[in-house]
Order: C-alpha cells, then sequence, then structure tokens
C-alpha cells in the first residue's frame, strides 16, 4: 500500500491597479500589447519600480494565513530566455520571501450535505511575489505574444508536502480562494489565469517517513484539471511501482483534453536560474505599524465566521455553508441583522430564497448579489412583516419574488396590492363556520384522532381569504369551533 | 573673437547667448560645421540630427527674443552618449543588435536637459555596450583621439570625450561603470565627472552594470560640470535607487570649496608600480601646487583596493550577463535570418548582434552567476565590495577627499591592446575602485606627457559631496586654464 505526498504551488494574479514594477494598468480581456510601456517592453534603459499595494496585498495574505512576515524582504533576477519574458528574466525572491511558513486550514466534505467535515491545517512553506510573464498563442508557422499580463504581480503560494488526497488538494484549493476572495487580494478565476497550480506529487510505502521520488505536474487549469492531473499521477505513479519500474525526477505537463500527463523535461535539464539580488530594485522593510495596520483591515475570516454564527446565531451548518464562503453574502446576511436581528428567518431568506432568485436571473450564471434590486433593507422589512403577522409567509415568498424582479420595498407591494394578512376575527370565524360545514367528513376524522385532517379544513379558509388569513388563528378558530 | 566659438565653455556662451552676442542657431551652425570638417578624422558620433538640432536651435532662439528660455542651457547644443533614451532618436549602444533601433521614450536625464532647453545634437559613439576602455569596440567605427588621432580617445565614452576636445559639441554626457567617463575625458583632457551612485537617475541609460552604472557630465571646464550636474541630479521616481538628497546649486556651492585648504588623501597604492613615469611626474606637480595652496597632503593606504579589478569584473559581467538577456531577436533587436526555431532564433540573433568582447563578457558573468560559482565569486566579490568601501569610508574620516591619476598610461595607439583584455582592463585600475565604492569621482586635464598627451587627475569624494571635489578641482583648473589649449587637426 502507498501513501501519495502531495505539495502545491499556486500562483495568485494580485488585485492591484497597476503592474508589480511599473505604472502600466492591468485588467484581463484587453486588446493585446496595450496594456504596455517601456518597462513591460524591457526597452534599453528602463527600470522597475516597487507596487507598494502589491506588497500590502500579499502581506495580508501571510496574516490571514498566520505566516511569519520578513522584517525585510529583497528581490531576486530569476534568468531564463523565453518568449513571454521581455527582460530575460523574471524578479521574484529567491532566498527571503515575503512571509514564510504558516498554515492553511481546510475543510473535508462531510459524509452528508448537512453534515460538517473534518477541518485540518496545510503546512505552508513560504509565500513571496514575483511579476507574471506575458502570453503566447501558437500557430502553425507562427506563435504571437500578447505582453498585458507580463508585469502583473503574482504572489506564489508554495505548501509544504503536506496533502495526500486528491480530495484534500480540492479542499485546499477551495481554501484557498475563499479566504483570498474574503481579503479583496485576489479574484482567484482559475479559467482567466488568476490562479494557477502546480503539484508535485510523490508516493511511498505507507508507514515510510522519506519522501519518495516527485514529479512536477504543470498546466493545470482549473479546479477540476488539478484534481484529474493529480489522480492520474498518483495513479501512472503507484502503476509504475507495482510493475516494477522506479519514478524519475521529472516535470511533467497535464493534458486536459487528453486526460494525460505527458513528461517535459527530466530533472538533468533543469534549468540553472543563476539567482541574484536585483540591484535595480531596494530591499523592503515592512514595519511592525504597517503590520498592524494591515492586520486591522482583516476581515472576520469564513471558518470563524461559520463557527460563530452556529455557537451565537444557533444557524445550521447547511445554512453557515452556504453563506459564510462567500463575503458578499456573509456582508449582506449581517447588514440584514443590524436592521432586524431575527439571524434564522434572515438566513433563511438569504439562504434559499435570494440565492435562488439570483441564480436564476444572471445572463450567465448566477447574478452577482451587489447587483441584485434586494437590498439589506428590503430582507429586514419583509422578515418584519412576517413576524407582526402583517402578512402570512406564503404572501412573503410571493412578495419575495415581487420584490427581487422590482426593487420596490416589501411594505409597498403589501399595500400597492392589498397583501395584508386578514386578522379579522369576526370575517374568519364566518369563513371557518362554512369551512365546517362544507367538509363534514373532514370534521368527523379529526374529531377521530386524525389531526391532520384540520389541514383541509385550513386550506378551504386560505382559499377564500386568496392566502391572506394569518394562519395561527384559523388553526385556533378551527380547534375552537370543532369543540 | 580669438576662439573659435565651438571651443567655448558653455558658461561662457550663455553670456554670450544672453548679451545677444550671438544666437543659438550661429552656436549650433558651428557646432555642426566644426563636425562636418574634423568628424572623418576623428569619429565621435554615431549618427547627427543636424536639420533637427538646427530646429531646435532656432526655437531656442525665439524664446530668448520672447523672453522666455527655459532655464540654464537654453540654445546650448548637447551631446548624449549613445546609451541614452530619447524619445524618436537613435539608441544603438554602438552594437549591431541595436543599429537600427529608435527610441519611443524619453529617459530622465534626457527629458531634464531637453527641459532646460539643451539642444540635443547627435549621439556620440563608444565601446559596444559601453565595454571597453578604448572605443574600439564600437560596431560603427572606432574614435580617435584629437590630440593624436593614431591614438585612441578612451572608453567606453570615447566619442563624448573626443568630441569636446575636437569642439564638435560643447557639452557631453557620459556613463561610467569602471571608468568610462573619467578615463577618456583624462586620455582627452577634458573634465569628466561620475556623480556619486545614486545621485543621478539610471532611468532611460542602457544598462550595462546596474549597481555601478551613473550618468555624468564630460565639459571643457569645472564649472560646466557643475552646471549640467544642477539639471540632472536628483531624486527620480522612476528608479529605485536614486538618492533623495538635496541637490545644490553645484555652481554656487562649489565656492565653498574653492581655493580652501583641504586635507587631500595621497593613495598609496595608486602610486605603485605600473604608473607611467610621465604620467606620474605630471600628476605630482599637481600634488605639490595643491600643497602650495595651503593643502595638507596625507599619505593614506587603502590595501583593499588592490582587488577592485577582480571584483569588478565579477560584479560588472554577472550584472551585464542579465541585463543584456533583453537583447534576444524576439522584440525590437536585430533579428537573425537564419534561424531553424525558436532556441536558434535567439542564438543567432545574439551571435549576429553582439560583438566579442560583449559576448567574452556575458559568458563571464554568466559562469560567475551559475548553481556551484555563485558562491565562490559573485558572493566573495559583494564581500569583498563592502571592505573597500568601508576602507574608503574610514579613510574619509582624516582627508576631505582623495587625489590620484586617473590612468595608468596615456593614450594608446589604437590596436595595441584590443587582443590583450587583461592589458585593457588594468586601464581602469584607479578609476574601477570608486565605482566599487559608489563615491563621487573627478578627471581633469592636469598637464601633458613629453609626447603632449593629456593627462588626469582624479579627485575622489565623500558620498554626495560633489561641490566639494568640484570645488577642489576648480582650485587647480583656475591657476591651469588647460580648456585654452586645444589641439591640432
Amino acid at each position: 500500500m502507498f501513501e501519495t505526498v502531495i505539495g502545491l504551488e499556486v500562483h495568485v494574479q494580485l488585485k492591484t491597479k497597476t503592474k508589480m514594477f511599473t505604472r502600466a494598468p492591468y485588467r484581463y480581456g484587453c486588446e493585446p500589447n496595450t496594456l504596455t510601456d517601456a518597462v513591460v517592453w524591457a526597452l534599453p534603459g528602463a527600470l522597475p519600480v516597487m507596487n507598494r499595494e502589491a506588497i500590502m496585498q500579499t502581506v495580508k495574505a501571510g496574516l490571514i494565513f498566520d505566516s511569519e512576515i520578513a522584517d525585510i524582504c529583497k528581490w531576486d533576477r530569476k534568468n531564463y530566455f523565453y518568449p513571454d519574458l521581455p527582460k530575460g528574466y523574471q524578479i521574484s525572491q529567491y532566498d527571503r520571501p515575503l512571509c514564510r511558513g504558516g498554515t492553511v486550514e481546510i475543510e473535508l466534505a462531510g459524509s452528508a450535505r448537512n453534515i460538517m467535515g473534518t477541518h485540518r491545517k496545510v503546512l505552508l512553506n513560504r509565500i513571496h511575489l514575483e511579476e507574471d510573464v506575458g502570453k503566447l498563442t501558437h500557430f502553425d508557422q507562427e506563435s504571437l505574444i500578447d505582453y498585458n499580463r507580463a508585469g502583473t504581480p503574482l504572489a506564489e503560494i508554495v505548501s509544504e508536502p503536506d496533502m495526500h488526497s486528491v480530495e484534500e488538494v480540492f479542499a485546499y484549493l477551495k481554501s484557498l480562494r475563499m479566504h483570498l476572495l474574503y481579503a479583496g487580494i485576489a479574484d482567484c478565476d482559475m479559467e482567466k489565469g488568476q490562479m494557477r497550480c502546480d503539484a508535485n506529487i510523490s508516493i511511498r510505502p505507507k508507514g515510510e517517513t522519506k519522501l519518495g521520488t516527485k514529479v512536477e505536474l504543470k498546466n493545470l487549469n482549473s479546479i477540476s484539471g488539478v484534481c484529474n492531473g493529480v489522480k492520474y499521477e498518483i495513479q501512472r505513479q503507484t502503476d509504475l511501482v507495482n510493475s516494477g519500474g522506479r519514478v524519475v525526477q521529472e516535470t511533467r505537463r497535464w493534458d486536459a483534453d487528453k486526460n494525460v500527463s505527458l513528461s517535459m523535461r527530466s530533472k538533468e535539464d533543469a534549468h540553472d536560474y543563476r539567482y541574484f539580488p536585483d540591484p535595480d530594485l531596494m530591499p523592503v522593510k515592512i514595519s511592525q505599524d504597517m503590520r498592524n495596520a494591515l492586520r486591522a483591515e482583516l476581515p472576520e475570516l469564513p471558518f470563524r465566521k461559520q463557527e460563530r454564527y452556529q455557537a451565537e446565531l444557533g444557524l445550521p451548518f447547511t445554512i453557515t455553508s452556504v453563506i459564510c464562503p462567500e463575503k458578499d453574502l456573509a456582508d449582506f446576511f449581517e447588514a440584514c441583522l443590524q436592521r432586524n436581528p431575527k439571524p434564522k428567518e434572515i438566513a433563511n431568506l438569504v439562504a434559499n430564497d435570494l440565492l435562488r432568485e439570483l441564480s436564476q436571473a444572471g445572463d450567465k450564471g448566477s447574478l452577482p448579489i451587489a447587483d441584485s434590486l434586494v437590498k439589506p433593507a428590503h430582507i429586514a422589512e419583509l422578515v418584519g412583516l412576517v413576524d407582526s403577522g402583517a402578512i402570512s409567509k406564503p404572501i412573503a415568498q410571493d412578495v419575495f419574488k415581487k420584490m427581487f424582479a422590482s426593487g420596490k420595498m416589501p411594505a409597498v407591494i403589501v399595500r400597492e396590492e392589498g397583501l395584508t394578512q386578514s386578522s379579522n376575527t369576526d370575517e374568519l370565524e364566518a369563513l371557518c363556520q362554512k369551512a365546517i360545514a362544507d367538509n363534514p367528513k373532514a370534521v368527523e376524522q379529526y374529531k377521530a384522532g386524525k389531526e391532520q385532517s384540520i389541514n383541509a379544513l385550513k386550506g378551504s379558509v386560505m382559499k377564500a381569504t386568496q392566502g391572506k388569513a394569518n394562519p395561527q388563528m384559523i388553526d385556533v378558530l378551527l380547534k375552537r369551533l370543532i369543540k | 573673437m580669438s576662439k573659435p566659438l565651438y571651443y567655448h565653455s558653455a558658461e561662457e556662451l550663455v553670456a554670450l547667448l544672453n548679451k545677444k552676442v550671438i544666437s543659438s542657431v550661429e552656436l549650433t551652425r558651428a557646432v555642426i560645421e566644426r563636425t562636418r570638417d574634423v568628424e572623418p578624422k576623428i569619429g565621435a558620433f554615431i549618427s547627427v540630427n543636424e536639420a533637427d538640432a538646427l530646429k531646435q536651435a532656432e526655437a531656442s532662439d525665439k524664446r530668448r527674443a520672447e523672453g522666455r528660455t527655459l532655464g540654464a542651457l537654453d540654445g546650448i547644443p548637447l551631446s548624449p552618449k549613445d546609451v541614452l533614451a530619447d524619445e524618436n532618436q537613435p539608441l544603438t549602444c554602438a552594437s549591431k543588435i541595436l543599429k537600427d533601433f529608435i527610441s519611443p521614450y524619453t529617459g530622465t536625464v534626457m527629458q531634464r536637459l531637453r527641459n532646460a532647453g539643451a539642444v540635443i545634437w547627435g549621439r556620440l559613439n563608444l565601446d559596444e555596450f559601453t565595454m571597453g576602455s578604448s572605443n574600439e569596440t564600437s560596431y560603427f567605427k572606432p574614435c580617435c583621439n584629437p590630440w593624436n588621432t593614431e591614438c585612441i580617445p578612451g572608453g567606453s565614452s570615447g566619442g563624448s570625450a573626443a568630441a569636446i576636445a575636437a569642439g564638435q559639441t560643447i557639452l557631453a554626457l557620459g556613463s561610467d561603470t569602471g571608468g568610462s567617463i573619467r578615463q577618456p575625458a583624462a586620455l582627452c583632457g577634458i573634465v569628466g565627472l561620475k556623480p556619486t551612485y545614486g545621485r543621478v537617475s539610471r532611468f532611460g541609460l542602457a544598462a550595462h552594470a546596474s549597481s555601478l552604472d551613473q550618468i555624468g557630465p564630460m565639459t571643457r571646464t569645472v564649472a560646466d560640470a557643475a552646471l549640467v550636474m544642477e539639471i540632472i541630479a536628483g531624486l527620480d521616481p522612476h528608479d529605485s535607487t536614486s538618492y533623495n538628497a538635496q541637490v545644490p546649486v553645484y555652481r554656487e556651492a562649489l565656492k565653498a570649496h574653492a581655493h580652501v585648504p583641504k586635507k587631500l588623501g595621497i593613495l598609496k597604492e595608486f602610486f605603485g608600480d605600473g604608473l607611467a613615469p610621465d604620467i606620474r611626474s605630471v600628476v605630482e606637480k599637481a600634488l605639490r601646487f595643491y600643497e602650495k595652496q595651503g593643502c595638507e597632503l596625507i599619505e593614506i593606504s587603502l590595501p583593499k583596493t588592490t582587488l577592485s579589478i577582480p571584483v569588478y569584473y565579477v560584479i560588472a559581467t554577472a550584472e551585464a550577463s542579465s541585463n543584456l538577456a533583453r537583447y534576444d531577436g524576439i522584440r525590437y533587436t536585430h533579428r537573425s535570418t537564419k534561424a531553424k526555431d525558436g532556441i536558434d532564433l535567439y542564438r543567432k540573433s545574439r551571435e549576429e548582434g553582439f560583438g566579442s568582447e560583449v559576448k567574452r563578457r556575458i559568458i563571464l558573468g554568466t559562469y560567475v552567476l551559475s548553481s556551484g560559482h555563485y558562491d565562490a565569486y559573485y558572493l566573495r566579490a559583494q564581500k569583498v565590495r563592502t571592505l573597500i568601501r568601508n576602507d574608503f569610508m574610514t579613510a574619509f574620516e582624516s582627508v576631505d577627499a582623495i587625489l590620484c591619476p586617473t590612468t595608468p598610461n596615456p593614450a594608446f595607439r589604437r590596436g595595441e591592446k584590443l587582443n590583450d583584455p587583461l592589458a585593457m582592463y588594468l586601464e581602469d585600475i584607479y578609476t574601477v575602485p570608486v565605482n566599487i565604492a559608489g563615491l563621487p569621482g573627478i578627471s581633469i586635464p592636469c598637464g601633458f606627457t613629453t609626447n603632449n598627451l593629456p593627462v588626469g587627475l582624479q579627485i575622489i569624494g565623500k558620498p554626495f559631496r560633489e561641490e566639494e571635489i568640484l570645488g577642489i578641482a576648480q582650485t587647480f583648473e583656475a591657476n591651469h586654464p588647460f580648456a585654452q589649449q586645444t589641439p591640432i587637426l
């Protein structure tokens, strides 16, 4: 039996306005080679100037993951030739990264959808900053280069070889993404190349403590790509060793279309990057003040928030597991709560009704919550209307749909459409008596002890009031009248 | 006028312009015509822009007539070494690999000079990518020493020094990585200042060795060097290594140091074997002059400076190997038409585009950075570099400046050392330590050898105290007006 050991190197594009070492802007999806300048093209005489924002974002990431933040970090040149690399070297951090160590808390899938899975912490080796390269597109006879992406800030988050299954890899990537999104550090859209992953994979006999020979797997362009690639590589290595072969240290490329990994280069062909400190840039000091200020900017982190919602607000896992992983949703929920402290009712509306409407409203995929016409004030008011007995729950559902479509406040909708719940006792009593008279069979069954038979009577009253009757009141009236 | 316009200092010419005795167009025409006359013998320029320069001069005259001159240099011809980026101007670095390159942007120093109204005139010759001490490695043509056209002008800023000495321009810019301003200034009998590392922005200077490079003025007089420094020095947000310190009005600030008794260190190691007797006697005479002026001459020893050349050739080549990687045949450089595939495109373009001295240094630099050699070479060189700098800083606790010859030899004959790189490297033995320590250094003309070749005196100062060495230089210049002597061409 073998144990798999996996370490991941994840590159994350930071959300900064400008590039890592120049003021040229960066946005996704622009006309090729329009987001460039002398520095990006590596013209003679161009010099890098550090983007302070990128440093701060990376320090934040380090603080989130409990890394040790360097007092002083420096920049190194990683020298190699490739057409997507304009200077012939990449500015990176070799032996003095911005962040060292740390952990990423992950949650494995529970045994059922409504059961929280186990949590564990995956060890980090380091987080460092570097600049991205351009994008090559190959054709039969030629290749085109777009330098728009060249020079954008990338944080490289390197884990220790501390994962042992595809499930852990999946949970790790999910957690990284969730935390980075939470702190506004990165968008982490793998399809847009904002998050890229290389995996180092080895196997060893169970019980062995020494690491096996590792294979580096590249070109893992989506979360499913990572999972499929890692799965394939574990199987390939296992089969190889079982059939008497030996794993060789190499870099392999994942081909997602063919679902196979192919050898790119062996250890012998590995580059000598000739790292040396970049003489164009000064070392960076990270002061205690800066660290403190950035720590103060950090939001409550999702797993802690989830614990709090469950312990203090009494929300179930099925709800917190929907609301907490997305900061926008959690913020929305908390904004509702500030207006009307009814966590369960509000959480239900947000996690069920709102998400359902949003998922059906977007042109492409779900409508972002920021674009929703329903704001926290709507939800808070709607819960209040139900709570005060002004409208019934079924009516509330209807009002929700209407306010989602129009953005009108729920009270306005209720007034305009005359949806106020009827609590007029005389009128209701008359209707209840009519229902009892019209349904003698149900009454008899109820008297015989079949409690749910009363529902037929309730339904009849509801129908007569077009849903506006207060259900609790009907219940009380019917039971009294039948006696 | 007794001397031709083109042999005046900028300071004199500004006065003539202001008094309307001459116009910028006349002045510009004078250097253009002088260049037409002597350029075939000298080879100072890689390219010229006669019509463009005259247009700039006209604009300057118009500004002056309307009473809105831009700055201290308005209307004065100034020629950059062909390593400084200036929009829509060629930027060849004297290399085949950039022979057709036109810069699409302007670097900081050129921008500041244009803002000050300078008439930017031509692009000056140099050793390819500033690698050399004789201007013989230029892809385009060698440059000759105006004092003896059989001899080299020094390098790498040979074109800048020769153009000033031959009256082909009024002010010139050089760049100095291991002596490339001071050595040719010495060999051509002009003033050349290498500022403190960080004093002048490198943004727009095609990099040779980033931790050593500085741009500096090459001029006929000390005052002219001060004038150019006033414009080009100072913090630049485009260069992270530029230093945030007040820039003095150098022409004023140097007065506090001129004709003032100073404690001058005489660096023992720089008067040892290998110093040509002719140079020694001229420089020693200059030292005696300072003594007579009331200066205290203090012999000092900085034994670690003798390690400067090996340290330099490790650090400079390492940085250069990386800095020159961008000239790759992919975007804007020479691209080979013989390449079979992608990798071959790099190989062939660089093989065809770079000259042999550049290739030698790229190979050396790549070697010293290679895994397994890094600690023994690069890391060790950096440690020794710190020791050399510390040595200098200790010396500056007891002296105000250090005096020594700029070069061990006068200008040598073309071809004499071209195939002996070690001999060539040793020509920079007195200038390299100054770059290693990041200090300011100036070379001023201090006399002639028996063969009538100029000799340079180097004055090394404390960090960011350019005004002090300019002052000490002016003390000498005031009594030895070498700028009045011009070569016969």
